[in-house]
């Protein structure tokens, strides 16, 4: 079930559609990195990293990085006009105080509640939260990108997680390589297929109900 | 260079402060603002059973982790370990004990420690048992948080780019991420500097941590290590 880069690209693209002139972006590791290569150019998005950057610009080319200038990764950034650095706590203070427009992660699992289950394996894994809880409780807007299933073909869109939450209710969106959907109060709802999937599919591999819209949107890859 | 408050110092003398079982508090992200000289030293001198606490154990070779993975640590106090699997495996072995913070919590806690509070309010990971377990909760305005205690520490390090003699920092970019912080949790504030300049050549607009917060100061020698991604 592994993605091609294309698909990431598909998903990432997609993700890129609900940023807006002067917002305030987090993204996390993995697809969402992907999606400011899909901005248009003038706009102007400030990206938020939890380290302390406000106005995160690309990696720079090799030989140019500084190392004391790093994403929440540890991997060299840059930063662009009317960027600034500030301490932890102001970096979470923006995240809190609900300044961070959006944060875009990728996930383990998510329940048809919005339920986000993306920083613990057990048994397995337990690397921390990190600053995920506050992101995903905080972010005025939570979208997760993700495989649609694991590397098992288990789906990951789920009733209830299996796995430890992050944050219980808080996920908005979600956009994998078959399909786009919002969380609302009444469960699921299918927005958008990507193609040449149809609904069938979707279905056979999400393993809670979901609503449909009346309009589905259908993106060509 | 001129040394009125005798803030500046050797870092053999300074490793005099440090001793086995002590409470460290470290600077750093991911070993970005980590002071590479001061846990070199603490290494050197075999520094054991020490309780850690800062935003994560950084990698195997860069930063604090280079403490944790030759196991002279006993307790961890972090909000991630993942990017170091030596800490990982100690903590499932019993050998390490590691107690997780959400980051801006965590970085909240330390501040509350510099600032002389005793605890915050939070409704960070209410519903999360790794977070909420053994905490008191208290309800204001009829809403339910967390009592997230106040951290301090024996002794703190931080990284800056400069300071004065009096100990007045400025940081470098995203190398100051909790150092301003921490450097006001510790009773006693080590500040490892890229350079030391005379004193009223920093303009006092742009200092970010006062001198008031620091004890001593040492030269670094700089990084040592080679990043993840060189």
């Amino acid at each position: 079930m592994g993605l091609g880069v294309d698909f990431r690209n598909t998903i990432a693209k997609r993700a890129a559609e609900e940023i807006h002139n002067g917002m305030v972006v987090n993204l996390g590791i993995g697809i969402p990195s992907l999606v400011p290569n899909h901005l248009p150019k003038n706009m102007m998005v400030m990206f938020h990293a939890e380290n302390g950057i406000t106005g995160m610009g690309p990696s720079p080319e090799k030989g140019m990085e500084d190392e004391n200038l790093c994403n929440a990764g540890g991997f060299p950034v840059t930063l662009n006009p009317g960027g600034s650095y500030c301490d932890s706590t102001v970096a979470f203070g923006m995240i809190r105080r609900g300044r961070v427009d959006i944060t875009i992660l990728g996930s383990l699992q998510v329940s048809a509640q919005g339920d986000l289950a993306n920083w613990i394996v057990p048994g397995k894994k337990v690397p921390g939260m990190g600053g995920a809880m506050e992101l995903a409780q905080k972010a005025r807007k939570v979208i997760v990108l993700m495989n649609h299933c694991d590397k098992a073909g288990n789906p990951k869109i789920v009733t209830s997680c299996t796995l430890p939450l992050t944050s219980a209710a808080c996920v908005d969106m979600i956009i994998t390589e078959l399909a786009v959907f919002k969380v609302t109060p009444d469960g699921l709802l299918l927005t958008e297929l990507f193609a040449p999937y149809d609904l069938q599919i979707v279905a056979n591999r999400t393993e809670c109900d979901f609503m449909v819209s009346d309009t589905i949107r259908k993106i060509a890859n | 260079m001129e040394n009125p408050f005798g803030k500046v110092k050797t870092l053999e003398k300074v490793l005099e402060v440090f001793y086995n079982g002590m409470t460290l508090m470290f600077g750093g992200f991911g070993g970005v603002g980590s002071p590479p000289t001061l846990i070199d030293g603490i290494l050197e001198k075999g520094i054991r059973d020490i309780t850690l606490i800062g935003n994560d154990t950084g990698f195997p070779h860069i930063g604090i982790g280079k403490l944790v993975s030759q196991g002279r640590a006993i307790k961890v106090i972090a909000s991630h370990i993942g990017s170091n699997p030596i800490a990982g495996k100690l903590m499932h072995e019993g050998r390490l004990e590691v107690e997780f913070s959400p980051q801006g919590i965590l970085a909240e806690r330390i501040r509350a420690g510099g600032v002389g509070l005793p605890a915050i309010l939070s409704d960070i990971g209410m519903e999360n048992e790794l977070v909420s377990r053994n905490k008191p909760h208290f309800l204001l305005n009829g809403k339910d948080y967390l009592i997230e205690t106040a951290l301090t520490a024996e002794v703190s390090i931080v990284y800056a780019k400069k300071a004065d003699p009096y100990g007045n920092l400025i940081y470098d970019k995203s190398a100051r991420n909790t150092n301003p912080l921490v450097a006001m949790a510790g009773d006693i504030t080590i500040a490892e500097v890229e350079e030391i300049v005379p004193l009223g050549s920093l303009d006092p607009n742009e200092i970010i941590t006062p001198g008031v917060f620091v004890d001593h100061i040492i030269p670094s020698k700089g990084v040592n290590w080679k990043w993840a991604w060189e």
